[in-house]
């Protein structure tokens, strides 16, 4: 199962590194987010300050969006997916490589972005290890989730307008829990590192409950489609 | 179309519906705090019970019956579907009917009140579920699929749940609306009665709507694959009326 995760990943990460279009288009997308924020909040930096950690983790839920859409573009051509499908490859192996270079992606965007933050709307990251914890769990429930309903929208005439619909309400506890988890060490909100702790936990749960899911459900998915 | 048990569950639906109405909103009294809008609550409470509990319940179970694969069946999923589509109505009727008896009783149409936020998130989750039933693709890739979504949201439910719980129990100290969230704590008699009529009642509509918009989907189903079959029979008719039409020009000279 690993080692077919570790093919399944290192495949979709060497694709996306050829093609270029998470740096060239997800990227940019994000720190344009991150600039109309600045927009509609009017620039006012004390404003922008006491809701970064809210902005961040929104910026990164639709970036992610558009990774799990990305990720299942792959496939979308040539048959692809009925070639991965033969490939004798494990469902749950296939599952965990799709997610984990979505993950893999993620993260990497996360770094950039918050160091976006940090310059354009003028706030302190006071704890960068636990920042850094609340991301890798974070992370780790958007991909497990996002690739589920990934493989569910995918070959669908309507995947772009279901995939939203079907993911953001299921992310709903991430973005509460690591926004309220981030702003005890980004932003001016003022957020005990005790209150904090629940929603990492929560955080935990949430990944363990999704990569628990993918394990077994994707296998299904993929089986006919 | 209908059959004797479904309209004997109709008809006792309807008596104790109209019974209910009689109670709520003639015999039992107005609450001391909260006036005739306390009558709001007959229709919210049973509601609510109906699309959370049962419609998402059933949802669910028929789901996990669909994917098992000895009790595979079509009869499952149409259920699912079918309850899906009750619950989600009746949630929405739930939001709005709340919202209508909040705005006089806590003076706001909304609150981001906990209860408040999970009920939202459910209804947007369920309303995606919907979404992905109306998908055209091959019945058995989109039932399997859709089961697959609705499993998926269950699991999601009390995670969402334990969330919105402690955003507001972290971030606000309990509030005037706190106390009186479930209406009137103190609820006997005459108006225990009918909260309870109501609840029975809205039980067997949510039956009686089940069966018909059970039946309704086969309807669907069975009419679409006779509409396949007759297309199929139409396009072999024309294949065979092709080949056999030159054949007489050939040996007649």
């Amino acid at each position: 199962m690993f080692r077919d995760a570790a093919l399944v990943a290192g495949k979709d990460l060497r694709i996306e590194a050829r093609s270029r279009v998470a740096t060239n288009q997800v990227l940019p997308f994000a720190f344009l987010v991150l600039i109309l924020f600045a927009f509609a909040l009017d620039a006012d930096r004390g404003q922008l300050a006491a809701v970064a950690a809210g902005l961040f983790w929104v910026t990164v839920l639709f970036s992610g969006l558009l990774a799990v859409q990305r990720s299942f573009a792959l496939e979308a051509g040539d048959d692809a997916r009925d070639a991965l499908r033969l490939s004798g490859l494990d469902g749950a192996g296939i599952f965990l490589g799709k997610a984990s270079a979505v993950a893999a992606q993620l993260l990497a965007l996360e770094v950039v972005l918050a160091a976006g933050v940090v310059v354009l709307y003028d706030v302190d990251l006071t704890g960068a290890a636990f920042f850094a914890l609340v991301c890798v769990l974070a992370t780790a429930g958007i991909a497990a989730s996002g690739t589920v309903y990934g493989a569910v929208a995918a070959g669908l005439r309507v995947r772009e307008t279901l995939l939203p619909l079907l993911v953001l309400p299921v992310l709903a506890p991430v973005l509460l829990g690591a926004a309220r988890a981030s702003e005890a060490v980004l932003g001016t909100t003022s957020t005990e590192m005790a209150d904090a702790w629940p929603w990492v936990r929560l955080l935990g749960v949430f990944a363990t409950i999704y990569v628990a899911f993918g394990i077994v459900a994707f296998g299904p998915l993929l089986e006919e489609s | 179309m209908s059959t004797s048990g479904s309209r004997v569950l109709g008809w006792s639906a309807a008596v104790s519906l109209a019974l209910t109405a009689w109670m709520a909103l003639v015999a039992s009294p107005a609450d001391a705090v909260q006036g005739d809008a306390v009558r709001l609550l007959y229709l919210h409470v049973p509601t609510a019970w109906l699309a959370m509990y049962l419609s998402f319940g059933v949802t669910t179970l028929a789901s996990v019956l669909y994917l098992w694969k000895r009790t595979r069946s079509q009869f499952w999923d149409l259920v699912a579907g079918a309850s899906a589509e009750i619950g989600v109505v009746f949630l929405g009727l739930t939001l709005v009917i709340g919202s209508i008896w909040g705005r006089p009783i806590w003076g706001v149409w909304w609150t981001w009140d906990a209860r408040l936020t999970s009920t939202a998130v459910l209804f947007v989750l369920y309303l995606g579920y919907l979404a992905i039933r109306r998908v055209p693709a091959e019945p058995h890739v989109r039932s399997r699929r859709a089961a697959i979504v609705a499993l998926a949201a269950f699991v999601d439910v009390p995670v969402v749940h334990m969330a919105v719980d402690w955003w507001r129990t972290l971030h606000q100290e309990a509030s005037v609306l706190d106390e009186r969230r479930l209406g009137d704590p103190q609820i006997t008699g005459v108006m225990l009665f009918t909260l309870l009529l109501a609840v029975l009642a809205f039980t067997l509509l949510y039956f009686w709507l089940l069966v018909h918009r059970y039946r309704l989907a086969k309807l669907d189903e069975d009419a679409e694959a006779r509409h396949l079959e007759e297309a199929l029979a139409e396009r072999r008719a024309e294949g065979t009326a092709e080949v056999s039409a030159p054949v007489p020009e050939v040996t007649a000279p």
